[in-house]
């Protein structure tokens, strides 16, 4: 859903209820559609991004799910600086789910800002000038000699100005202009894009005024639990329904069948009641005979003897072979060999997963805090049968995402229970113990890596065995790798090669998928080997990086070849973590390290620098990190990308000490978060710099892409403060704890 | 059970179970949403509110455990977000998704009524019960040095003879 909406997509204006300019930004559906000879642009329906009232005030329609990435108020910014009004004229509304409204509505990837940058800015661009056409057309005068700034047109040669309040009206009469055509601000002209800009919610949220999904309330709704086989894949054999239905408040309770995907709608008890406490008080007395299935019989233990057995054999595939690694490994100067490992990880949003529904005469209206509202409403037609024309989603603010909410099992859930409820609204809401055994986790995985240097220290091998989760032919949700999985590309011979292991436990995207698993491995082996080429990490990298590319052949279905990582890019971000770290300035005392770790991900270049101490009881500190960041020619919201810096290293954090999902007879082990440490503020550094530098790229996405490179960072910190090298995730389990 | 409770000030009649969690009582049956439910077991603090001032877990606490302690959740810290916390919160632009902060801000609003000027040590003995999942915990850390600050300064203020209009005015 990377449509260009810039490519095919309309302008129209009509006269708004309240006499304002009704700005309408439309993307046919064809956009949309992948593939296929387009058709003909549907009849268009307004679709507001502006709304200028007479006083001049601008309501700004927020399109994308908010889960704290910040796009709630980024988007809005996009068009305020283009349409030239003062940011504290401006308030926004969060547009309802509709994709061929709105284009693509989610928060995933990093994809909101790439995807939006042009078009938002085209939306506010084409409504200045027509605000500035209809001022112009009012005083008989040519519009090439009026300027707007700051919520007004000036004709300064005849010194006349209006606000954009009185000329709205007349403005939503004047033709618009084609959007791709519009002239947009140059850079040096921006007055809200790049300065600080606080989030758009923040009063609300420091005065505990109803805002979250979970906050949602409707008059004489009903509250449910929903409760799923521990065992992924079970469903119910038999319930205590009769004397659950007899309990204080509860109105119903009933079995669903559930159609066996995870990522809509699996069998479970629904419990009904006039308040989600009795809901939950009456489970506690449920009783399920459940079909736990064969899932039962698979367990984190199990894995890992399986992936040991698997590594001393061929890889079952190659991702990619590069020169002859056999060869160049019995000539290298020094060989490293190693074995790591990471686990599954459960995402723990904030907020458990909730979602209010309402069935009636056929029509389901619903709110919720999905990450991806648009695959929500097939997945409802799909499970329920119920068309998108009849269904109304509303957009609330989820407490975190963090990818949990890409999935939307819960959303069909609640739209099952109101459905069978029928004619009275429902608000679904989970238990953390439900959150956390019903999660799609971050797969784990197995990397058996031998690497070589030659006698001037250059990688020259570089082989992976990874042993993940799959059927055989296709790998479980996010637990692949690809062909230009960094080295690969930049060492010249390499063999990536993969072994599956059958899994029956979901697997998902969380935070930088993928790479929130494989950057601390391939970071912390890069490392390992510029020890034993005895060169310094950082410049080993920049070595590396500026090795020959090796091409890959191109795919036999024509479409392009991954291309690697851009080296110069890389370079420039670990450039910068090396100049603002003091890198190798001064030698740390005993017991205190720096550690590098750099990342391409998500569009997104980073590099950080962690400075670690640890003791001799094996207790960390992170004092401090630096994360340099390269998205392009243009941070939106330098606020906001600090704060989502800092959460990519508290969150890095956590992947490394504590976080693990352990499954045992297919069900997991931990249940809420004494058995699973995000990282708190007594263990946050003292410190944490972010840098950009802003190139001459695409403008992209920062939800993700500062996350990865942390791990690598902190680990190789951890190796430099003691010449321990942990290679089984997470760190607890080697004995280590925050200080 | 009825049970009378004094929550921001108020007297509030509620008739619940007598091991209802005061964190449902005050969501569902007083309809205050700002305290969330992040665990159930008191080890996120997404629910603290005050109990006499005390920061207090409602997830684990029971409506029967309440008894004549004033209850003050974050609708009540103040009408309008004017309190000092509050006040350092929206100028460090502290929130990611701003689900924990209410629980942060009672934590920390609690600490800087004991403690006016507190070190990062009293922060961290205070604050590490509440979970920030995104992670915000050095932007609320400046917000709570900010928080004394802003303190201190109405203190002086209210304690200083009166200003002149300019002075007052800057």
């Amino acid at each position: 859903m990377r449509a260009q909406l810039n490519r095919r997509s309309f302008l129209q204006v009509s006269a708004a209820a309240g006499g304002g300019l009704l700005i309408g930004f439309y993307l046919p559906p064809a956009v949309a559609a992948q593939g296929g000879a387009a058709p003909p642009p549907p009849p268009l329906s307004p679709n507001a991004f502006i709304r200028i009232q007479p006083d001049g005030k601008v309501v700004i329609i927020a399109k994308n799910p908010e889960v704290g990435q910040g796009i709630r108020t980024s988007l809005p910014m996009i068009i305020a600086d283009e349409l030239d009004v003062d940011w504290s004229a401006v308030t926004y509304e969060q547009a309802d789910v509709d994709p061929v409204k709105y284009g693509p509505q989610s928060a995933g990837g990093s994809t909101g800002t790439p995807t939006n940058w042009t078009p938002m800015r085209q939306v506010g661009a084409a409504a200045r000038l027509m605000l500035l056409a209809a001022a112009a057309e009012s005083w008989s005068v040519p519009a090439a000699e009026c300027t707007t700034a700051s919520g007004q047109v000036k004709h300064a040669a005849s010194n006349r100005s209006v606000g954009y309040g009185a000329i709205a009206t007349k403005a939503a009469a004047m033709t618009p202009p084609e959007l791709a055509s519009v002239k947009l601000k140059e850079k040096k002209d921006y007055r809200i894009i790049g300065t600080k800009v606080h989030g758009v919610d923040n009063v609300k949220i420091v005065s505990g005024q109803p805002l979250f999904a979970i906050d949602f309330t409707l008059p004489g709704m009903l509250s449910a639990v929903y409760e799923k086989c521990p065992v992924f894949g079970g469903k119910v054999a038999s319930a205590n329904l009769d004397e659950i239905k007899a309990l204080p408040g509860v109105r119903h309770a009933f079995v669903v069948d559930g159609v066996g995907d995870p990522n809509t709608l699996v069998g479970g008890v629904a419990i009904v009641a006039d308040t989600w406490y009795q809901a939950k008080t009456a489970r506690t007395k449920l009783k399920v005979t459940w079909d736990e299935g064969p899932t039962a019989s698979q367990g984190s233990e199990g894995f890992k003897a399986q992936a040991a057995q698997l590594s001393t054999q061929t890889p079952a595939q190659w991702i990619r072979q590069d020169g002859d690694v056999d060869a160049a490994l019995a000539a290298a100067a020094a060989k490293v060999e190693a074995a790591y490992s990471y686990p599954f990880v459960s995402h723990a949003q904030l907020e458990p997963e909730v979602c209010t529904a309402r069935f009636e005469n056929g029509k389901l209206e619903l709110w919720a805090p999905s990450q991806t509202p648009g695959s929500a409403l097939q997945s409802l037609t799909k499970v329920l049968g119920v068309q998108t024309a009849d269904i109304t989603m509303h957009q609330l603010r989820g407490g975190g995402g963090f990818g949990r909410r890409l999935y939307n099992d819960y959303v069909v859930e609640a739209a099952w229970i109101a459905k069978v409820v029928n004619g009275t609204p429902v608000k679904l809401l989970w238990t953390r113990e439900d959150d956390m055994a019903h999660d799609p986790y971050r797969p784990g995985g197995f990397h058996y890596l031998t690497g070589g240097v030659d006698a001037s220290g250059k990688l020259v091998a570089w082989r992976d065995h990874f042993v993940t989760y799959g059927n055989g032919k296709q790998t479980a949700a996010t637990a692949g790798m690809g062909p230009v999985e960094f080295p690969a590309a930049y060492v010249p011979n390499l063999a990536l090669g993969m072994s599956m292991m059958p899994l029956g436990v979901p697997t998902g995207a969380m935070r930088a998928p993928g790479s929130n698993a494989l950057a601390g491995v391939m970071q912390s082996f890069i490392d390992e080997l510029a020890h034993a080429a005895k060169k310094d990490p950082i410049q080993f990298r920049l070595d590396l990086l500026s090795a020959p590319v090796i091409p890959l052949p191109a795919p036999a279905d024509g479409r392009p070849a991954p291309a690697p990582l851009n080296a110069d890019r890389m370079k420039g971000v670990l450039q910068l973590a090396r100049d603002k770290s003091g890198w190798g300035k001064t030698p740390p005392p005993k017991g205190r390290g720096l550690g590098v770790g750099s990342h391409f991900s998500h569009r997104g270049y980073f590099a950080a620098v962690a400075d670690v101490s640890v003791s001799a009881a094996k207790a960390i500190t992170v004092n401090k990190v630096w994360v340099a960041g390269d998205i392009g020619s243009q941070v939106i919201n330098p606020l906001n990308a600090e704060n989502q810096v800092h959460g990519s290293v508290i969150e890095a954090m956590s992947h490394l000490m504590n976080w693990e999902i352990t499954i045992d007879r297919g069900r997991a082990v931990q249940s809420n978060f004494h058995q699973y440490q995000p990282t708190r503020m007594n263990q946050a550094p003292t410190a944490i710099e972010a840098h950009f530098i802003e190139t001459d790229n695409p403008v992209t996405g920062l939800g993700e892409p500062a996350l990865p490179p942390v791990l690598g960072a902190i680990l190789n910190a951890l190796y430099a403060a003691t010449g321990a090298r942990i290679r089984d995730l997470p760190l607890a389990k080697s004995g280590y704890s925050w200080a | 059970m009825p049970y009378t409770l004094t929550v921001n000030g108020r007297a509030a009649s509620v008739d619940v179970p007598a091991d209802m969690p005061l964190l449902w009582v005050i969501r569902d049956v007083l309809n205050l949403k700002g305290t969330k439910f992040g665990c159930g077991m008191a080890q996120c603090g997404a629910c603290t509110i005050h109990l006499d001032g005390e920061p207090t877990r409602a997830c684990v606490t029971p409506v029967s455990a309440v008894g004549a302690k004033k209850i003050t959740t974050i609708e009540g810290l103040s009408a309008d977000a004017t309190h000092p916390v509050q006040q350092a919160w929206l100028a460090n632009d502290v929130p990611q998704c701003g689900y924990c902060q209410a629980g942060q801000i009672m934590s920390a609003a609690a600490l800087l009524a004991k403690k006016a000027d507190p070190s990062d040590d009293d922060i961290d003995a205070a604050m590490t019960g509440n979970l920030c999942r995104c992670g915000t915990y050095l932007r609320i850390r400046a917000a709570i040095h900010d928080a004394a600050a802003r303190s201190r300064t109405s203190r002086r203020a209210a304690a200083a003879p009166a200003t002149t209009p300019a002075a007052a005015v800057k």
